[in-house]
């Protein structure tokens, strides 16, 4: 009962944030509601039992993604304001967003349903894990032991795309600290 | 019981933070909006972990405390300096804080 009224809150919270970034003009003012944005989702992760997500969520979309997007605003100014963008009605991109949302809302209708003990998800390889990972990897937590060695490679792939980011954003930050230090000597 | 009514109101208050980031006049407003709700957040995970009985939800809720602390900073020394470094408007080579 409790849950369920903690869940409708959030949700309503994130609708209500979303409509407001969509709608607001001040730049800043939307940097600060996406802060406030990602500490809901993660509350909504808290509350699905993802405490890892969760982690996630809060430490990449509340911390570095508010800090990022401030670094970003200093460097193209504070004060600036989204144009405002003339009213015209379009209807073919409802359409399209309408069309494809009722596909995958029939997409999912034969799923096997939520939590149920026989689904495939927990009768495929999940005993496995849970049966002979200690035996096979030797590592206490399940978690870790999935993450580190069953799927390493999956993990490997994960470590090059977030080295490849780190790479990207220090180009784009870095570079230009360095042009300025050469134009001042 | 004292958890359910804890919980209740934690909801509501992170309900009136949002209206006021929403429609907070001025920057301060909004900066003290987004940090009041990053401790309600804080606050309702640790009401959670009560209601649910899990112990370790506490660990994040600290994690999360911190987060919102090191947000916060970023903000308030963007807000104060215009900048978060010596990147943008600041001299070249001039200490931070300077």
């Amino acid at each position: 009962m409790l849950e369920q009224l903690i869940d409708i809150f959030l949700l309503a919270f994130l609708a209500i944030i979303s409509i407001a970034i969509v709608r607001i003009r001040n730049v800043f003012t939307a940097v600060m509601l996406f802060g406030i944005y990602s500490l809901v989702s993660a509350s909504l992760f808290m509350i699905l039992d993802a405490a890892d997500v969760a982690f996630t969520e809060a430490a990449v979309g509340a911390g570095i993604s508010t800090i990022l997007m401030l670094a970003t605003l200093s460097l193209v100014g504070r004060d600036r304001e989204k144009p405002l963008v003339k009213k015209k009605i379009s209807f073919l991109p409802l359409v399209i967003v309408l069309v494809t949302g009722a596909t995958l809302v029939y997409g999912i209708v034969d799923l096997p349903p939520f939590g149920a003990a026989d689904n495939p998800v927990h009768t495929h390889v999940a005993p496995r894990y849970i049966f002979q990972s200690m035996s096979e990897i030797d590592v206490p937590n399940l978690v870790t032991a999935v993450l580190a060695s069953y799927r390493g490679f999956d993990t490997l792939g994960e470590v090059v795309v977030i080295f490849t980011a780190g790479i990207g954003v220090l180009l784009l930050i870095g570079g230009r600290r360095r042009k300025e230090e050469n134009a001042d000597e | 019981m004292i958890l359910t009514s804890a919980a209740l109101a934690i909801l509501v208050t992170m309900l009136l933070a949002i209206i006021r980031a929403l429609l907070g006049p001025t920057i301060y407003d909004r900066i003290l909006a987004v940090n009041m709700f990053g401790t309600k957040t804080v606050l309702l995970i640790a009401v959670i972990a009560g209601i649910a009985g899990r112990g370790d939800y506490l660990d994040i809720a600290l994690v999360y405390a911190m987060i919102n602390f090191i947000a916060i900073v970023a903000v308030m020394k963007y807000f104060e300096y215009g900048s978060l470094g010596s990147i943008g408007n600041d001299a070249p080579g001039k200490q931070e804080g300077e």
